[in-house]
């Protein structure tokens, strides 16, 4: 098992960290009126490194199609079938796949810690490697916890990474909640100058405290939204689970097009979840 | 505005560059070897061409309709102070239809493994489609060239993108930059291209590189042992906007793989077929398997033609290695509408001449007629992969006039010509088929200027030891 709840940092790993945090503060310059925080203990994380089914202690699934393609007029059916996911080479790999299946054209997989790990606050990062083409759509996002009870978009989104397969060098992250969702979101786009999302692995993460959300690739803090950025009620005060998942078409990407190659892949080396302190 | 001295067609030998070529590109080096390194410089065109010579650019053949008038340089440019100015003529400019060539690199050639691309800013004074862009054709055997076809061109500055499908084998390139363009996509209309900031970079913008050979399929070919080039070699990239760009990229930037290197090896770009058997060919680039292979079953080494026995003494060859030839024959007249391909190809040192696609053709001898009123015969020996293979010789005299004469509604001998034909069918395939062939009916009386040797049909057939005789 993978699955670690740590109850001290660990200390190797606190080094690595430290390194990398000393570089933020050097090489990115924040805004002086930005809140920077870099937490270190580990409360959540999965490296992996089992091959099979995902450790079902932390992962469940969202299977089918959802309502309306999952809100968004998605084409794929999602599966838990190894075809769709599965961890190998220590990796979790995230498989969309062009085939007729319960009248759907594409299968992929949406996995979710919902009722597994849920957290409010602190560090939440993934390192991905991630598909490309036209109407190619990963994520890694989380939804309030209350979800079931309050429903969207009052339980709330924090999309720590979308991406547009025809744009591999752009990513976005974006916050959605009351009076400011699904198109109206507060969000921000990042770019990467002289590389692209589908080619190595980046860091996608964020810190999250009391009346901030920070995005991060890599090394680079690229933005911070505060309850003030929200044209609405701020309800990021509580608990939230986290979605991984790569969907093909919608309305955000477009549908694939005859230039799409298939299978895509979306290869996350680790998920680790650090507390806000 | 300066002019830059115009440098026609290569065409001298290049035997000791391209000794030199595979010697220090070709071999696998140990770890302890150090290379030398020639020039890095990134730069080809800024405000004057960067580390080349005046006579940078080297303009394709004018004999081919290439225009040499219209390059140039000009103070409208994207960055600094002058750009380059391309007049693109129309079809119908007496002094050439096109304008195209190289930016070449005359000194030692420059090593270009740290870079991804060729890059560069254009405009076009009118929106148009520009048929060819690129790097690596150096006029000396165009061994990485790197294309890209049909480039739109807008009325504002653009950066263009042309990503080096295998940087590593770029350790001494002098094919800095080739252009080709003609008026197809401006309804004839003469335009002017400006090109600037022509460079190599190390972009990672781009990637997602799709390679095919064999134009992607899996091919299979029965063939006999010999050499042919690898085809269908092609490669598709994700540019950083997200769009796919489609390069046209030489075999050699390919590492191959046969199943069976006994049967068939891949060096250059070349496929050697060296034995007997069955070899599927297959390669990849960057470690990435290319989409596409080629299976070969080779029947070994073609057999030659056997050796004639006619007394040499009673013959007047037209093509063969046993007999001193009578005549210096032409093979490919270039008779309209004819679809035939055909290749002189040798096997055992023993040289044959190969049709396919035949419909019409002819080996002529016109300007040195035969005086075979002594011989009774033509003999030829024929080998045929089908036995529907029907091929007919029409043995032609020339009569006194020198000249081929046909009526060229019913193509019988016209004027002083007269002819005898002969329809060479039932062949057994697979072996040589020896055919003697009379010199009758009309020419029975009228053969002492035999001129030419019609064939007619086929399709495919490969044709050794033509000669006349008398026993």
């Amino acid at each position: 098992m993978n699955f670690k709840k740590l109850l001290a940092p660990n200390k190797m790993y606190g080094l690595s960290f430290l390194g990398l945090a000393l570089t933020l503060f050097t090489s990115c310059d924040p805004d002086e009126t930005q809140v920077v925080t870099n937490f270190t203990t580990i409360t959540m994380q999965d490296e992996f490194d089992v091959a099979g089914a995902p450790n079902s202690d932390v992962w469940g699934f969202d299977v089918g199609r959802g309502t309306n393609g999952w809100g968004n007029n998605e084409m794929q059916y999602y599966t838990d079938r190894p075809e769709n996911v599965v961890v190998e080479d220590g990796m979790l790999k995230i498989t969309a796949v062009s085939e007729s299946y319960q009248g759907a054209a594409y299968t992929s997989a949406r996995l979710k810690t919902q009722g597994k790990f849920e957290q409010k606050y602190g560090r939440f990062e993934a390192r991905i490697k991630l598909p490309w083409g036209q109407g190619i759509w990963p994520a890694f996002w989380m939804l309030g916890s209350n979800f079931d009870t309050v429903s969207w978009p009052q339980c709330g989104e924090i999309d720590i990474m979308e991406f547009k397969g025809q744009e591999p060098t752009i990513i976005s992250g974006s916050l959605h909640g009351p009076g400011y969702s699904a198109a109206s979101p507060v969000t921000k786009s990042f770019e990467l100058t002289n590389d692209r999302f589908d080619t190595g692995f980046h860091v996608f993460g964020i810190e999250w405290g009391e009346d901030y959300i920070n995005y991060y690739v890599d090394d680079v803090l690229y933005n911070q939204i505060t309850p003030e950025d929200a044209d609405g009620e701020w309800v990021f005060d509580q608990p939230f689970f986290i979605i991984l998942n790569l969907a093909v078409g919608g309305g955000y990407v477009g549908a694939p097009s005859n230039a799409t190659v298939f299978p895509q892949e979306m290869l996350v080396d680790y998920v680790r979840v650090y507390a806000a302190e | 505005m300066k002019k830059f001295k115009f440098i026609s067609y290569f065409t001298f030998a290049t035997v000791g560059f391209l000794t030199i070529a595979l010697v220090s590109c070709e071999r696998e080096f140990s770890e302890d070897i150090t290379l030398a390194t020639f020039p890095t410089i990134p730069e080809v065109f800024t405000d004057a061409p960067v580390n080349l010579t005046d006579e940078f650019f080297v303009s394709f053949d004018p004999a081919d309709g290439a225009n040499v008038n219209g390059f140039d340089t000009d103070s409208d440019a994207y960055k600094g102070t002058q750009a380059i100015k391309i007049d693109v003529p129309a079809p119908n400019d007496p002094d050439g239809g096109f304008i195209g060539g190289i930016f070449l690199d005359r000194g030692e050639g420059r090593n270009l493994t740290e870079y991804t691309a060729l890059t560069f800013w254009a405009k076009g004074s009118t929106t148009a489609t520009v048929g060819l862009f690129g790097f690596g054709t150096d006029f000396l055997g165009d061994k990485y060239a790197v294309s890209i076809e049909d480039t739109n061109l807008s009325t504002s500055w653009r950066k263009y993108i042309i990503p080096i499908p295998e940087a590593s084998k770029l350790v001494q390139e002098k094919g800095m930059f080739i252009f080709s363009a003609g008026t197809q996509s401006t309804g004839n209309l003469g335009y002017s291209i400006w090109l600037d900031e022509i460079r190599f970079e190390n972009l990672n913008t781009f990637g997602q590189a799709r390679t095919e050979i064999f134009n992607g399929n899996d091919e299979t070919r029965t063939l006999y042992n010999g050499d042919f080039d690898v085809f269908g070699v092609s490669q598709t990239v994700n540019l950083g906007d997200g769009t796919d760009i489609d390069l046209n990229i030489a075999s050699a930037y390919l590492d191959y793989h046969t199943s069976d290197p006994t049967v068939a090896q891949v060096a250059n770009g070349v496929i050697a077929v060296v034995g007997a058997g069955s070899a599927e060919i297959t390669a990849s680039i960057n470690g990435v398997e290319a989409t596409g292979s080629l299976t070969i079953t080779s029947k070994g080494v073609f057999i030659s033609a056997p050796t004639p026995t006619h007394d040499a003494a009673n013959v007047l060859s037209v093509f063969s290695d046993t007999y001193t030839a009578a005549v210096s024959p032409t093979f490919e007249p270039g008779y309209g509408g004819s679809t035939t391909k055909f290749n002189l190809a040798s096997s055992n040192n023993n040289e044959f001449a190969a049709y396919t696609s035949n419909n019409w053709t002819g080996i002529e001898f016109t300007s040195s007629p035969i005086n075979a009123t002594e011989m009774t015969h033509m003999h030829v020996d024929v080998f045929v992969e089908s036995a529907s293979t029907s091929i007919e010789f029409q043995i032609r005299d020339i009569g006194t006039n020198g000249k081929i004469n046909t009526n060229v509604f019913t193509g019988q001998p016209n004027s002083d010509d007269k002819d005898y034909r002969f329809q060479a069918s039932g062949l057994t395939p697979g072996q040589w088929n020896s055919i003697e062939i009379p010199l009758a009916g009309n020419i029975a009386n009228q053969k002492n200027n035999l001129g030419a040797i019609i064939l007619a049909g086929g399709p495919n057939f490969i044709l050794d030891n033509i000669y006349f005789y008398k026993n």
